[in-house]
């Protein structure tokens, strides 16, 4: 149907224009559990499915309402339902209509294998509105749920997918990069470039996180042994080396520089945030120190984002090798070091991290900007880097430094 | 399917969209699926849309709606009625609209 001038569409995940300012809450992450079915060997989050301690402690069906209710009246218009695995909660269905009959959009992030044919009929007649987001382990059984350790979990998740595929429910999927799938990434890209709504490559993730309440040091190890370290990390990023030059050109050219002792630099609890499985709300999902959490039981969305989320926002760094090294450095916006990712990693806010500094050299070397032996934080003469390396951009595809 | 304006009848907003009012915009959030020509599409009126819209409440018929719009903004009926019809026409194709129950 063509727009008339009465009635405009918009379409997609772009946000509509605003006349005046933007909502106070744009979009609202919503953890409906920490449990899952799953036990996947690189997990930031999960806990058993079966957690009682857990699943007693969590936001009840009221308090939920509560939240989305008051994320309607500040304008929110797309709550992303994610966990631990959020169909897990017996009360999803009425969580899920509660929020589209007030207006909401919903991002649903699950493995998909608790879709049933009653969801996936659920989900063709009441559309979320935003394409349901799947996680995809391996394409086989064995690689699968080598990676779940959950038997079974494997022809649950590519029914859960054919439900959706038959309904012409919308789904994208993304892939996790394990040993025990890495044979399979280009299996998997095709088959999922053949899934009707995948209009961009399915994107990987693999520098994986760190548990984020800080819980288990044994897990913390094997996530450590499961990540790519920088090399291959850097491999993986420069597949379509031109594509990746151009865009690093780009990004590079407006969104990096040295925050000073700046902690936060990105978006996070501006316009959004994060409420977890039991009441307390974060600038994002994955920073849970407990200086930067506010308790909802206690308060409300609104004082949370006009008050604390803006206090957090002004904590300067205090660590010295800090201030030594992140907050000089010219990486900053490539480098994916952030508060939250301090805290997972240290339990501190403000301590650089070795892994995530070493994935950002690799790929400052990779893309001129640092000899080998440089450390971006002791670069003074960045700009001219950065400018440089625009005019190098007609030697896209060709590396001005060896490939690792 | 309704689908023809009839200024004699009133109209109100379907149950399959909610109607939202964010920083001054009125977005329709549809509910049900095949409202659109995508699934994730949302919808905002105009001004002139919008004041048709609140107008749209089931009882008023779309003449009423008409003369009170002229009298609001001092306009020509032949210019509202246009506006009116083009707007309830529209709405109704995309079923955001239905006719009201009458008695």
């Amino acid at each position: 149907m063509e727009d008339n001038t009465y009635v405009a569409r918009l379409g997609g995940t772009n946000p509509p224009l605003w006349k005046s300012n933007s909502p106070l809450l744009g979009k609202l992450d919503l953890e409906l559990t920490e449990r899952c079915n799953n036990n996947c060997i690189h997990c930031s989050i999960n806990r058993p499915a079966d957690d009682r301690a857990a699943r007693e402690k969590e936001l009840s069906t009221g308090e939920i309402g509560d939240v989305l209710k008051e994320a309607v009246s500040l304008g929110c218009l797309t709550v992303r339902f994610t966990g631990g695995e959020p169909l897990l909660r017996d009360d999803f269905e009425e969580l899920y209509l509660f929020a589209r009959r007030r207006g909401l959009r919903v991002l649903l992030c699950t493995n998909a294998t608790l879709i049933t044919p009653h969801l996936a009929e659920l989900f063709a007649r009441i559309p979320p509105l935003e394409m349901v987001e799947i996680t995809v382990y391996g394409m086989r059984e064995e690689s699968y749920e080598a990676v779940t350790r959950s038997p079974g979990s494997f022809e649950a998740a590519w029914q859960g997918m054919n439900l959706l595929l038959e309904k012409k429910v919308p789904f994208g999927v993304k892939g996790a990069l394990l040993p025990a799938n890495r044979e399979e990434m280009e299996e998997f890209e095709a088959w999922a470039s053949a899934i009707p709504w995948m209009d961009r490559p399915a994107p990987w993730a693999m520098f994986f996180n760190l548990r984020a309440r800080r819980d288990s040091e044994e897990k913390n190890r094997l996530i450590r042994r499961l990540r790519l370290s920088a090399e291959e990390g850097l491999r993986m990023l420069t597949r379509e080396p031109q594509e990746y030059r151009k865009a690093m050109v780009e990004f590079c050219s407006g969104f990096i520089g040295p925050p000073g002792d700046r902690l936060f630099t990105c978006g996070s609890g501006i316009g959004s945030g994060c409420v977890d499985a039991y009441g307390f709300f974060q600038p994002c999902l994955l920073l849970r120190h407990p200086d930067t959490v506010y308790d909802l039981r206690k308060g409300s969305l609104k004082d949370g984002l006009t008050r604390f989320f803006p206090e957090v926002r002004e904590r300067r760094a205090k660590d010295p090798d800090y201030l030594n090294r992140c907050a000089r450095c010219f990486l900053k916006g490539l480098c994916e070091h952030c508060p939250a990712k301090s805290w997972t990693e240290h339990g501190v806010l403000d301590r650089p991290v070795d892994y995530l500094c070493e994935i950002a050299h690799a790929q400052a070397r990779y893309l001129g900007l640092l000899g080998a032996d440089e450390n971006a934080w002791e670069v003074r003469n960045w700009r001219e880097r950065i400018e440089s390396m625009d005019e190098q951009s007609d030697l896209v595809g060709v590396p001005l430094t060896e490939s690792v | 399917m309704e689908s023809t304006t009839n200024l004699d009848a009133a109209y109100v907003p379907s149950e399959d969209v909610v109607a939202r009012e964010i920083e001054e915009e009125l977005i329709i959030v549809p509910l049900a699926a095949g409202m659109g020509d995508t699934e994730d599409e949302l919808y905002s009126l105009n001004e002139t849309g919008r004041a048709i819209w609140d107008r749209l409440d089931g009882k008023a018929s779309l003449k009423d709606v008409v003369d009170e719009l002229c009298v609001e903004f001092e306009a020509p009926a032949g210019e509202i009625e246009r506006d009116v019809a083009g707007l309830v026409g529209e709405l109704l194709k995309r079923r955001m609209l239905v006719k009201a129950a009458t008695g």
